[in-house]
Protein backbone atom coordinates (compact mmCIF):
# COMPACT_ATOMS: atom_id res chain seq x y z
CA UNK A 1 0.00 0.00 0.00
CA UNK A 2 1.63 3.49 -1.20
CA UNK A 3 1.20 5.79 1.83
CA UNK A 4 -1.42 9.04 0.35
CA UNK A 5 0.38 12.24 -0.42
CA UNK A 6 0.01 14.24 3.05
CA UNK A 7 -0.60 11.89 5.45
CA UNK A 8 0.91 12.00 9.06
CA UNK A 9 -1.09 8.92 10.58
CA UNK A 10 -2.51 6.43 8.23
CA UNK A 11 -4.03 2.80 9.75
CA UNK A 12 -4.98 0.02 7.77
CA UNK A 13 -7.07 -2.95 8.95
CA UNK A 14 -7.11 -2.32 12.84
CA UNK A 15 -8.37 -5.22 14.86
CA UNK A 16 -8.39 -5.51 18.66
CA UNK A 17 -9.72 -7.65 21.02
CA UNK A 18 -10.36 -7.91 24.77
CA UNK A 19 -10.31 -11.61 25.28
CA UNK A 20 -13.12 -13.11 23.42
CA UNK A 21 -15.06 -9.72 22.45
CA UNK A 22 -13.48 -8.50 19.25
CA UNK A 23 -13.43 -4.31 20.06
CA UNK A 24 -12.52 -3.05 16.35
CA UNK A 25 -12.87 -5.47 13.66
CA UNK A 26 -10.81 -3.73 9.90
CA UNK A 27 -10.64 0.20 10.66
CA UNK A 28 -8.86 2.02 8.28
CA UNK A 29 -8.14 5.81 9.03
CA UNK A 30 -6.67 8.45 7.40
CA UNK A 31 -5.01 11.90 9.82
CA UNK A 32 -3.65 14.58 7.16
CA UNK A 33 -1.21 16.51 8.06
CA UNK A 34 -1.99 19.33 10.05
CA UNK A 35 -5.65 18.72 10.00
CA UNK A 36 -8.17 17.94 12.76
CA UNK A 37 -9.84 14.32 12.30
CA UNK A 38 -13.53 13.69 14.53
CA UNK A 39 -13.60 9.96 14.93
CA UNK A 40 -17.30 9.79 15.71
CA UNK A 41 -20.12 6.70 17.49
CA UNK A 42 -22.46 5.59 20.11
CA UNK A 43 -21.68 4.05 23.51
CA UNK A 44 -19.22 0.82 22.81
CA UNK A 45 -18.54 1.53 19.10
CA UNK A 46 -15.32 1.38 19.39
CA UNK A 47 -13.44 4.67 19.53
CA UNK A 48 -11.36 4.15 22.65
CA UNK A 49 -10.46 0.66 21.49
CA UNK A 50 -9.32 2.48 18.22
CA UNK A 51 -7.09 5.13 19.65
CA UNK A 52 -5.73 2.23 22.04
CA UNK A 53 -5.07 0.00 19.13
CA UNK A 54 -3.30 2.98 17.45
CA UNK A 55 -0.77 3.80 20.49
CA UNK A 56 -0.31 -0.26 20.82
CA UNK A 57 -2.53 -0.02 24.47
CA UNK A 58 -4.28 -3.15 23.55
CA UNK A 59 -3.19 -6.05 21.50
CA UNK A 60 -4.14 -5.34 17.75
CA UNK A 61 -3.46 -6.72 14.60
CA UNK A 62 -2.78 -4.45 11.25
CA UNK A 63 -0.54 -1.74 10.02
CA UNK A 64 0.13 1.75 11.14
CA UNK A 65 2.27 4.30 9.15
CA UNK A 66 3.29 7.64 11.43
CA UNK A 67 5.09 9.83 9.48
CA UNK A 68 6.30 7.51 6.94
CA UNK A 69 7.52 4.85 9.35
CA UNK A 70 5.41 1.88 9.67
CA UNK A 71 4.81 1.04 13.25
CA UNK A 72 5.96 -2.31 13.92
CA UNK A 73 5.49 -3.48 17.67
CA UNK A 74 3.44 -0.57 18.82
CA UNK A 75 3.89 0.26 22.34
CA UNK A 76 2.70 3.52 24.45
CA UNK A 77 5.88 4.27 25.72
CA UNK A 78 6.93 4.19 22.05
CA UNK A 79 4.37 6.28 20.64
CA UNK A 80 4.87 9.11 23.31
CA UNK A 81 8.45 9.10 22.52
CA UNK A 82 8.23 9.22 18.33
CA UNK A 83 5.51 12.15 19.10
CA UNK A 84 2.27 11.11 19.65
CA UNK A 85 0.27 12.80 22.77
CA UNK A 86 -2.71 10.78 24.08
CA UNK A 87 -5.33 12.49 26.69
CA UNK A 88 -7.38 8.99 27.50
CA UNK A 89 -10.58 8.44 28.52
CA UNK A 90 -10.96 9.48 31.88
CA UNK A 91 -8.17 12.13 31.34
CA UNK A 92 -5.24 9.89 33.32
CA UNK A 93 -5.04 12.55 35.82
CA UNK A 94 -2.13 11.46 38.13
CA UNK A 95 -4.17 12.39 40.76
CA UNK A 96 -2.21 13.07 43.80
CA UNK A 97 0.55 14.50 41.97
CA UNK A 98 0.79 18.01 41.78
CA UNK A 99 -0.56 20.44 38.60
CA UNK A 100 3.33 21.19 38.28
CA UNK A 101 4.30 17.42 38.58
CA UNK A 102 1.58 16.48 36.01
CA UNK A 103 3.16 18.91 33.25
CA UNK A 104 6.76 17.60 34.08
CA UNK A 105 5.94 14.20 33.15
CA UNK A 106 4.24 15.20 29.99
CA UNK A 107 7.80 16.43 29.13
CA UNK A 108 9.21 13.53 30.57
CA UNK A 109 10.61 12.24 27.48
CA UNK A 110 11.44 15.92 26.14
CA UNK A 111 15.33 15.82 27.51
CA UNK A 112 16.47 19.43 26.27
CA UNK A 113 15.78 21.64 29.42
CA UNK A 114 15.21 24.82 26.88
CA UNK A 115 12.61 22.84 24.77
CA UNK A 116 10.82 21.85 28.04
CA UNK A 117 10.86 25.43 29.85
CA UNK A 118 10.21 26.95 26.54
CA UNK A 119 7.05 24.44 25.80
CA UNK A 120 5.92 25.10 29.58
CA UNK A 121 5.72 29.06 28.69
CA UNK A 122 3.87 27.98 25.90
CA UNK A 123 1.36 25.93 27.68
CA UNK A 124 1.23 28.42 30.34
CA UNK A 125 0.09 31.07 27.42
CA UNK A 126 -3.22 29.14 26.60
CA UNK A 127 -4.02 27.69 30.02
CA UNK A 128 -2.80 30.93 32.39
CA UNK A 129 -4.52 29.65 35.39
CA UNK A 130 -2.02 26.43 35.60
CA UNK A 131 0.78 28.62 37.02
CA UNK A 132 -1.14 29.91 39.76
CA UNK A 133 -2.35 26.54 40.69
CA UNK A 134 0.86 24.43 40.06
CA UNK A 135 1.35 23.06 44.08
CA UNK A 136 -2.54 22.37 43.92
CA UNK A 137 -2.84 18.53 43.87
CA UNK A 138 -4.33 17.55 40.26
CA UNK A 139 -6.96 15.05 41.89
CA UNK A 140 -8.84 18.35 43.25
CA UNK A 141 -9.35 19.88 40.07
CA UNK A 142 -12.33 19.85 38.62
CA UNK A 143 -13.60 18.14 35.59
CA UNK A 144 -12.93 20.83 33.06
CA UNK A 145 -10.01 21.50 34.28
CA UNK A 146 -8.39 18.67 34.60
CA UNK A 147 -9.26 17.58 31.16
CA UNK A 148 -7.69 21.10 30.33
CA UNK A 149 -4.69 19.78 32.22
CA UNK A 150 -4.31 16.27 30.08
CA UNK A 151 -4.10 18.16 27.33
CA UNK A 152 -1.32 20.82 28.30
CA UNK A 153 0.68 17.79 29.76
CA UNK A 154 0.12 15.63 26.35
CA UNK A 155 1.39 19.36 24.82
CA UNK A 156 4.31 19.08 27.08
CA UNK A 157 5.13 16.33 24.76
CA UNK A 158 5.16 19.13 21.79
CA UNK A 159 3.60 16.01 19.74
CA UNK A 160 3.27 15.61 15.92
CA UNK A 161 -0.06 14.28 16.45
CA UNK A 162 -2.61 14.74 19.35
CA UNK A 163 -5.29 12.03 20.10
CA UNK A 164 -7.72 13.16 22.70
CA UNK A 165 -10.72 10.84 24.08
CA UNK A 166 -14.10 11.87 24.48
CA UNK A 167 -12.89 15.75 25.77
CA UNK A 168 -15.84 16.89 26.77
CA UNK A 169 -17.12 13.39 28.75
CA UNK A 170 -19.08 15.00 32.04
CA UNK A 171 -18.56 18.62 31.36
CA UNK A 172 -20.96 21.49 30.62
CA UNK A 173 -21.43 22.81 27.29
CA UNK A 174 -19.65 26.36 28.05
CA UNK A 175 -16.87 24.31 29.04
CA UNK A 176 -16.89 21.62 25.82
CA UNK A 177 -17.33 24.61 23.57
CA UNK A 178 -13.98 26.22 25.34
CA UNK A 179 -11.88 22.86 24.76
CA UNK A 180 -12.99 22.29 21.19
CA UNK A 181 -11.79 26.14 20.23
CA UNK A 182 -9.01 25.90 21.82
CA UNK A 183 -8.07 22.51 20.25
CA UNK A 184 -8.66 24.51 16.88
CA UNK A 185 -5.94 27.18 18.06
CA UNK A 186 -3.63 24.94 18.84
CA UNK A 187 -4.26 23.17 15.43
CA UNK A 188 -3.74 26.49 13.68
CA UNK A 189 -0.94 28.16 15.71
CA UNK A 190 1.05 24.87 16.58
CA UNK A 191 0.21 22.57 13.65
CA UNK A 192 -0.53 20.03 15.80
CA UNK A 193 -2.78 17.65 14.12
CA UNK A 194 -5.41 16.26 15.93
CA UNK A 195 -7.68 13.00 16.13
CA UNK A 196 -10.45 13.30 18.40
CA UNK A 197 -13.01 10.67 19.86
CA UNK A 198 -16.49 12.13 20.41
CA UNK A 199 -20.00 11.27 21.28
CA UNK A 200 -20.75 15.16 20.96
CA UNK A 201 -20.96 15.03 17.07
CA UNK A 202 -22.32 18.33 16.44
CA UNK A 203 -19.30 20.44 18.25
CA UNK A 204 -16.84 17.48 16.68
CA UNK A 205 -18.38 18.17 13.70
CA UNK A 206 -18.06 21.91 13.61
CA UNK A 207 -14.44 22.04 14.47
CA UNK A 208 -13.32 18.61 12.45
CA UNK A 209 -12.09 18.89 9.06
CA UNK A 210 -12.92 14.97 8.52
CA UNK A 211 -14.81 12.53 10.37
CA UNK A 212 -15.12 8.85 10.50
CA UNK A 213 -18.54 7.41 11.90
CA UNK A 214 -17.48 3.99 13.64
CA UNK A 215 -20.56 1.29 14.23
CA UNK A 216 -20.14 -2.07 16.41
CA UNK A 217 -16.24 -1.74 15.43
CA UNK A 218 -16.06 -0.73 11.47
CA UNK A 219 -16.26 2.82 10.03
CA UNK A 220 -20.12 2.74 8.88
CA UNK A 221 -19.58 5.97 7.23
CA UNK A 222 -16.43 8.73 6.87
CA UNK A 223 -16.21 11.97 4.56
CA UNK A 224 -15.15 15.58 5.30
CA UNK A 225 -17.10 17.17 8.20
CA UNK A 226 -19.01 19.42 5.86
CA UNK A 227 -20.38 16.17 4.12
CA UNK A 228 -21.24 13.98 6.99
CA UNK A 229 -23.44 17.22 8.82
CA UNK A 230 -25.52 16.99 6.03
CA UNK A 231 -25.53 13.55 5.79
CA UNK A 232 -29.44 12.48 6.77
CA UNK A 233 -28.00 9.05 8.22
CA UNK A 234 -25.49 10.65 10.22
CA UNK A 235 -27.87 13.37 11.32
CA UNK A 236 -30.73 10.68 12.08
CA UNK A 237 -28.18 8.83 14.58
CA UNK A 238 -25.69 11.51 15.96
CA UNK A 239 -27.40 15.18 15.65
CA UNK A 240 -30.78 14.28 16.52
CA UNK A 241 -32.35 16.54 13.99
CA UNK B 1 20.59 11.96 82.73
CA UNK B 2 23.60 11.08 81.07
CA UNK B 3 22.25 7.87 80.70
CA UNK B 4 19.27 8.43 78.91
CA UNK B 5 21.23 10.60 76.34
CA UNK B 6 23.25 7.44 75.84
CA UNK B 7 20.23 5.56 75.78
CA UNK B 8 18.46 7.38 72.97
CA UNK B 9 21.61 7.97 70.73
CA UNK B 10 21.67 4.35 70.63
CA UNK B 11 17.89 3.92 70.09
CA UNK B 12 18.69 6.17 67.29
CA UNK B 13 21.54 4.49 65.35
CA UNK B 14 19.06 1.34 65.81
CA UNK B 15 16.32 2.75 64.66
CA UNK B 16 17.85 4.57 61.58
CA UNK B 17 18.83 0.78 60.59
CA UNK B 18 15.11 0.12 61.00
CA UNK B 19 13.84 3.20 59.16
CA UNK B 20 16.19 2.31 56.14
CA UNK B 21 15.26 -1.14 55.49
CA UNK B 22 11.91 -0.25 56.34
CA UNK B 23 12.18 2.05 53.74
CA UNK B 24 13.71 -0.49 51.35
CA UNK B 25 9.81 -2.54 52.06
CA UNK B 26 7.97 0.56 51.37
CA UNK B 27 9.58 1.62 48.31
CA UNK B 28 8.93 -1.81 46.72
CA UNK B 29 5.46 -2.17 48.50
CA UNK B 30 4.74 1.59 46.70
CA UNK B 31 5.73 -0.36 43.32
CA UNK B 32 4.54 -3.64 42.97
CA UNK B 33 1.78 -3.75 46.00
CA UNK B 34 3.88 -6.96 47.81
CA UNK B 35 6.04 -7.39 51.24
CA UNK B 36 10.02 -8.40 49.35
CA UNK B 37 10.60 -10.86 51.71
CA UNK B 38 14.20 -11.39 50.60
CA UNK B 39 14.60 -8.02 51.49
CA UNK B 40 16.95 -8.31 54.62
CA UNK B 41 18.92 -11.30 52.94
CA UNK B 42 19.91 -9.23 50.05
CA UNK B 43 21.05 -6.43 52.71
CA UNK B 44 23.02 -9.79 54.70
CA UNK B 45 24.37 -11.07 50.73
CA UNK B 46 25.84 -8.17 50.28
CA UNK B 47 27.05 -6.93 53.55
CA UNK B 48 29.01 -10.35 53.27
CA UNK B 49 30.60 -8.90 49.65
CA UNK B 50 32.07 -5.86 51.53
CA UNK B 51 33.47 -8.10 54.25
CA UNK B 52 35.08 -10.26 51.37
CA UNK B 53 36.31 -7.26 49.65
CA UNK B 54 37.98 -5.74 53.08
CA UNK B 55 39.11 -9.23 53.44
CA UNK B 56 41.03 -9.40 50.53
CA UNK B 57 42.85 -5.52 51.33
CA UNK B 58 40.25 -3.32 50.22
CA UNK B 59 39.65 -0.26 52.97
CA UNK B 60 36.74 -0.06 54.32
CA UNK B 61 35.53 2.60 52.96
CA UNK B 62 36.36 1.94 49.13
CA UNK B 63 34.39 -1.42 49.84
CA UNK B 64 30.86 0.41 51.38
CA UNK B 65 31.16 2.56 47.96
CA UNK B 66 31.71 -1.10 45.79
CA UNK B 67 29.45 -2.43 47.47
CA UNK B 68 26.58 -0.23 47.23
CA UNK B 69 27.12 -0.17 43.43
CA UNK B 70 26.88 -4.12 43.07
CA UNK B 71 23.93 -4.03 45.39
CA UNK B 72 22.54 -1.12 43.06
CA UNK B 73 23.28 -3.72 39.78
CA UNK B 74 22.73 -6.61 41.63
CA UNK B 75 19.10 -5.13 42.42
CA UNK B 76 18.38 -4.04 39.28
CA UNK B 77 19.29 -7.15 37.71
CA UNK B 78 17.18 -9.43 40.05
CA UNK B 79 14.34 -7.52 38.95
CA UNK B 80 14.43 -7.93 36.05
CA UNK B 81 15.93 -11.56 35.65
CA UNK B 82 13.65 -12.80 37.88
CA UNK B 83 10.70 -10.73 39.26
CA UNK B 84 9.46 -9.96 35.32
CA UNK B 85 9.09 -12.88 34.08
CA UNK B 86 6.18 -12.85 36.89
CA UNK B 87 5.20 -9.43 37.00
CA UNK B 88 1.89 -10.11 35.67
CA UNK B 89 1.46 -13.15 37.83
CA UNK B 90 -0.89 -13.01 40.80
CA UNK B 91 0.64 -11.27 43.67
CA UNK B 92 1.19 -14.36 46.03
CA UNK B 93 2.98 -15.58 43.38
CA UNK B 94 5.77 -12.56 43.54
CA UNK B 95 5.40 -13.16 46.89
CA UNK B 96 6.14 -17.19 46.48
CA UNK B 97 9.62 -15.51 44.55
CA UNK B 98 10.38 -13.63 47.22
CA UNK B 99 10.38 -15.85 49.95
CA UNK B 100 12.31 -18.52 47.21
CA UNK B 101 14.88 -15.35 47.42
CA UNK B 102 14.87 -15.46 50.61
CA UNK B 103 16.29 -19.25 51.12
CA UNK B 104 18.53 -18.79 47.83
CA UNK B 105 20.14 -15.87 49.45
CA UNK B 106 20.73 -17.42 52.96
CA UNK B 107 21.54 -20.71 51.28
CA UNK B 108 23.99 -18.86 48.99
CA UNK B 109 25.82 -17.48 51.90
CA UNK B 110 26.20 -20.04 54.13
CA UNK B 111 27.94 -22.25 51.45
CA UNK B 112 30.17 -19.42 50.23
CA UNK B 113 31.16 -18.42 53.44
CA UNK B 114 29.57 -20.16 56.01
CA UNK B 115 27.21 -20.65 59.33
CA UNK B 116 30.03 -19.51 61.46
CA UNK B 117 29.86 -15.53 62.88
CA UNK B 118 32.36 -13.67 61.89
CA UNK B 119 33.61 -10.28 63.15
CA UNK B 120 33.14 -6.96 60.83
CA UNK B 121 35.19 -3.96 61.07
CA UNK B 122 33.84 -1.18 62.19
CA UNK B 123 34.32 2.01 59.36
CA UNK B 124 33.92 4.31 62.36
CA UNK B 125 36.20 5.32 65.00
CA UNK B 126 35.97 2.95 68.28
CA UNK B 127 37.17 5.33 70.80
CA UNK B 128 34.21 7.40 72.10
CA UNK B 129 32.89 10.86 71.16
CA UNK B 130 32.34 13.55 74.02
CA UNK B 131 29.32 16.01 73.18
CA UNK B 132 28.45 18.49 75.55
CA UNK B 133 29.81 16.32 78.45
CA UNK B 134 28.30 12.99 78.07
CA UNK B 135 30.51 9.85 75.89
CA UNK B 136 28.47 8.76 72.42
CA UNK B 137 29.74 5.60 70.83
CA UNK B 138 30.76 6.70 67.51
CA UNK B 139 29.28 4.09 66.22
CA UNK B 140 25.95 5.01 67.10
CA UNK B 141 26.85 8.54 65.76
CA UNK B 142 28.58 7.20 62.88
CA UNK B 143 25.08 4.97 61.73
CA UNK B 144 22.46 7.74 62.62
CA UNK B 145 24.81 10.27 60.16
CA UNK B 146 25.18 7.79 57.61
CA UNK B 147 21.61 6.43 57.99
CA UNK B 148 20.04 10.21 57.60
CA UNK B 149 22.49 11.35 54.74
CA UNK B 150 20.96 8.08 53.06
CA UNK B 151 17.83 8.94 53.90
CA UNK B 152 17.86 12.62 52.64
CA UNK B 153 19.53 11.37 49.58
CA UNK B 154 16.84 9.26 48.48
CA UNK B 155 14.05 11.90 49.20
CA UNK B 156 15.58 14.17 47.27
CA UNK B 157 15.74 11.91 44.93
CA UNK B 158 12.36 11.36 44.36
CA UNK B 159 11.58 15.16 44.90
CA UNK B 160 13.60 16.80 42.99
CA UNK B 161 14.73 14.82 39.94
CA UNK B 162 12.78 13.66 37.07
CA UNK B 163 13.43 10.53 37.03
CA UNK B 164 12.52 10.02 40.53
CA UNK B 165 9.43 12.03 40.08
CA UNK B 166 8.53 8.91 37.21
CA UNK B 167 9.57 6.22 39.34
CA UNK B 168 7.27 7.60 41.78
CA UNK B 169 4.25 8.40 38.84
CA UNK B 170 5.25 4.85 37.44
CA UNK B 171 4.13 2.92 41.05
CA UNK B 172 1.08 4.95 41.75
CA UNK B 173 -0.53 5.14 37.61
CA UNK B 174 1.32 3.16 35.67
CA UNK B 175 -0.88 3.19 32.85
CA UNK B 176 -1.10 6.68 32.59
CA UNK B 177 2.90 6.59 32.95
CA UNK B 178 3.16 4.41 30.29
CA UNK B 179 1.28 7.24 27.80
CA UNK B 180 3.96 9.76 28.72
CA UNK B 181 6.77 7.83 27.74
CA UNK B 182 7.78 6.30 31.20
CA UNK B 183 9.31 2.96 30.99
CA UNK B 184 7.27 1.61 34.14
CA UNK B 185 9.01 -1.59 33.77
CA UNK B 186 12.90 0.05 33.99
CA UNK B 187 11.23 2.56 37.07
CA UNK B 188 10.34 -0.96 39.07
CA UNK B 189 14.02 -2.41 38.53
CA UNK B 190 15.60 0.91 39.53
CA UNK B 191 13.35 0.85 42.35
CA UNK B 192 14.63 -2.60 43.22
CA UNK B 193 18.21 -1.30 42.63
CA UNK B 194 17.62 1.45 45.11
CA UNK B 195 15.79 -0.58 47.87
CA UNK B 196 19.28 -2.89 47.22
CA UNK B 197 21.51 0.00 48.01
CA UNK B 198 19.79 0.88 51.00
CA UNK B 199 20.04 -2.16 52.60
CA UNK B 200 23.66 -2.73 51.83
CA UNK B 201 24.68 0.26 53.57
CA UNK B 202 22.19 -1.04 56.35
CA UNK B 203 23.89 -4.16 56.73
CA UNK B 204 27.42 -2.45 56.75
CA UNK B 205 26.04 -0.22 59.33
CA UNK B 206 24.42 -2.88 61.53
CA UNK B 207 27.14 -6.08 60.87
CA UNK B 208 29.86 -4.58 63.49
CA UNK B 209 26.79 -4.55 66.01
CA UNK B 210 25.30 -7.59 65.16
CA UNK B 211 28.15 -9.44 63.85
CA UNK B 212 28.11 -11.16 60.07
CA UNK B 213 26.33 -14.59 59.83
CA UNK B 214 23.45 -15.47 57.49
CA UNK B 215 20.79 -14.92 59.52
CA UNK B 216 21.77 -11.47 60.75
CA UNK B 217 19.27 -9.70 59.37
CA UNK B 218 16.29 -11.76 60.53
CA UNK B 219 15.63 -9.91 63.53
CA UNK B 220 16.07 -6.94 62.10
CA UNK B 221 13.61 -7.43 59.18
CA UNK B 222 10.78 -8.10 61.32
CA UNK B 223 11.56 -4.72 63.01
CA UNK B 224 11.62 -3.03 59.77
CA UNK B 225 8.67 -4.12 58.91
CA UNK B 226 6.64 -3.46 61.89
CA UNK B 227 8.27 0.01 61.40
CA UNK B 228 6.74 -0.09 58.08
CA UNK B 229 3.27 -0.69 59.41
CA UNK B 230 3.53 1.53 62.25
CA UNK B 231 4.15 4.46 59.74
CA UNK B 232 1.97 3.03 57.32
CA UNK B 233 3.26 0.65 55.00
CA UNK B 234 2.70 3.05 51.64
CA UNK B 235 3.90 5.79 53.18
CA UNK B 236 7.99 6.34 52.64
CA UNK B 237 8.10 9.02 55.68
CA UNK B 238 5.72 6.82 57.82
CA UNK B 239 8.23 4.09 57.32
CA UNK B 240 11.11 6.59 58.74
CA UNK B 241 9.21 7.63 60.96
CA UNK B 242 7.94 4.62 62.87
CA UNK B 243 11.92 2.99 61.97
CA UNK B 244 13.07 5.87 64.87
CA UNK B 245 10.28 5.55 66.96
CA UNK B 246 10.92 1.52 67.26
CA UNK B 247 14.47 1.71 67.85
CA UNK B 248 14.10 4.39 70.52
CA UNK B 249 11.21 2.96 72.01
CA UNK B 250 12.56 -0.69 72.80
CA UNK B 251 16.06 0.45 73.64
CA UNK B 252 13.83 2.49 76.38
CA UNK B 253 11.46 -0.17 77.29
CA UNK B 254 14.59 -2.71 77.40
CA UNK B 255 16.62 -0.68 79.68
CA UNK B 256 14.09 1.03 81.87
CA UNK B 257 11.92 -1.65 82.35
CA UNK B 258 13.36 -4.71 84.18
CA UNK B 259 10.31 -6.94 83.32
CA UNK B 260 10.97 -6.61 79.60
CA UNK B 261 14.77 -6.69 79.47
CA UNK B 262 16.35 -7.89 76.54
CA UNK B 263 14.15 -10.82 75.52
CA UNK B 264 10.84 -9.59 75.44
CA UNK B 265 11.91 -6.26 73.59
CA UNK B 266 10.77 -7.67 70.16
CA UNK B 267 7.37 -9.12 71.72
CA UNK B 268 6.58 -5.84 74.25
CA UNK B 269 7.41 -3.80 70.69
CA UNK B 270 4.91 -5.69 68.41
CA UNK B 271 2.43 -5.56 71.31
CA UNK B 272 2.74 -1.63 71.36
CA UNK B 273 2.72 -1.57 67.43
CA UNK B 274 -0.68 -4.19 67.14
CA UNK B 275 -2.13 -1.15 70.15
CA UNK B 276 -1.27 1.56 67.67
CA UNK B 277 -3.01 -0.22 64.78
CA UNK B 278 -6.59 -0.60 66.76
CA UNK B 279 -6.40 3.02 67.17
CA UNK B 280 -5.19 3.82 63.74
CA UNK B 281 -5.91 0.58 61.16
CA UNK B 282 -3.92 2.56 58.30
CA UNK B 283 -0.79 3.65 60.33
CA UNK B 284 0.69 6.59 61.59
CA UNK B 285 1.00 8.40 58.28
CA UNK B 286 -1.06 6.03 56.00
CA UNK B 287 -4.22 7.22 54.56
CA UNK B 288 -7.03 5.63 55.78
CA UNK B 289 -8.79 5.43 52.47
CA UNK B 290 -5.52 3.54 50.58
CA UNK B 291 -6.60 1.33 47.76
CA UNK B 292 -5.16 0.00 44.79
CA UNK B 293 -6.78 0.63 41.98
N1 LIG C 1 -11.55 -3.50 29.03
C1 LIG C 1 -12.48 -4.10 28.26
N2 LIG C 1 -12.74 -5.42 28.44
C2 LIG C 1 -13.65 -6.04 27.67
N3 LIG C 1 -14.35 -5.46 26.72
C3 LIG C 1 -14.15 -4.15 26.49
C4 LIG C 1 -13.20 -3.41 27.25
N4 LIG C 1 -13.19 -2.13 26.82
C5 LIG C 1 -14.11 -2.09 25.83
N5 LIG C 1 -14.68 -3.29 25.62
C6 LIG C 1 -15.70 -3.61 24.61
O1 LIG C 1 -15.20 -3.26 23.33
C7 LIG C 1 -16.19 -2.63 22.55
C8 LIG C 1 -15.71 -1.26 22.10
O2 LIG C 1 -15.53 -0.44 23.26
P1 LIG C 1 -14.87 0.99 23.25
O3 LIG C 1 -14.56 1.33 24.64
O4 LIG C 1 -13.78 1.00 22.26
O5 LIG C 1 -16.07 1.87 22.72
P2 LIG C 1 -16.23 3.44 22.72
O6 LIG C 1 -16.70 3.80 21.36
O7 LIG C 1 -15.02 4.10 23.22
O8 LIG C 1 -17.44 3.63 23.75
P3 LIG C 1 -17.71 4.83 24.79
O9 LIG C 1 -18.34 5.94 24.02
O10 LIG C 1 -18.65 4.22 25.77
O11 LIG C 1 -16.40 5.20 25.40
C9 LIG C 1 -17.44 -2.59 23.41
O12 LIG C 1 -18.26 -3.69 23.02
C10 LIG C 1 -16.95 -2.78 24.79
O13 LIG C 1 -17.90 -3.46 25.57
MG1 LIG D 1 -14.61 5.31 24.83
Amino acid sequence: MAPSEGALLEARDLHARYGEIEAIRGVDLTVARGSIVALLGANGAGKTSTLRALTGTIKTTGTVVFAGRTLQRRTPEDAARIGIGHVPEGRGTLSSLSVWENLMLGAYCVSKRASVRARCDRVIGYFPWLAERKHQPAGTLSGGEQQMLAIARALMLEPQLLLLDEPSLGLGPKIVRDIFALLRTINQQDGVSILVAEQNATVALAVADHAYVLETGRVAVSGPSSELAGNDRVRRSYLGY
Amino acid sequence: MHDLAQQIVSGLATGSIFASMALALVLIYRAMGIINFAQGEMAMFTTYIAWQLVQNGMPMWAAFGATVLVAFVGGVALERLVIRPVERAPQLTVVIVTLGLFTAFNGLAGWFWGFIVKSFPTPFPTSPLQLGGVAFSAQDLGVIVVSLVTLGLISLFFQKTKLGLAMRAAALYPEESRMLGIRVGWMLALGWGLAAVVGAISGIMIAPVVFLDPNMMQTVIVYAFAAAVLGGIESPIGAVVGGLILGVGINLLGTYVDAIGNELRLAAALAVIVVVLMVKPAGLFGRATVQRV
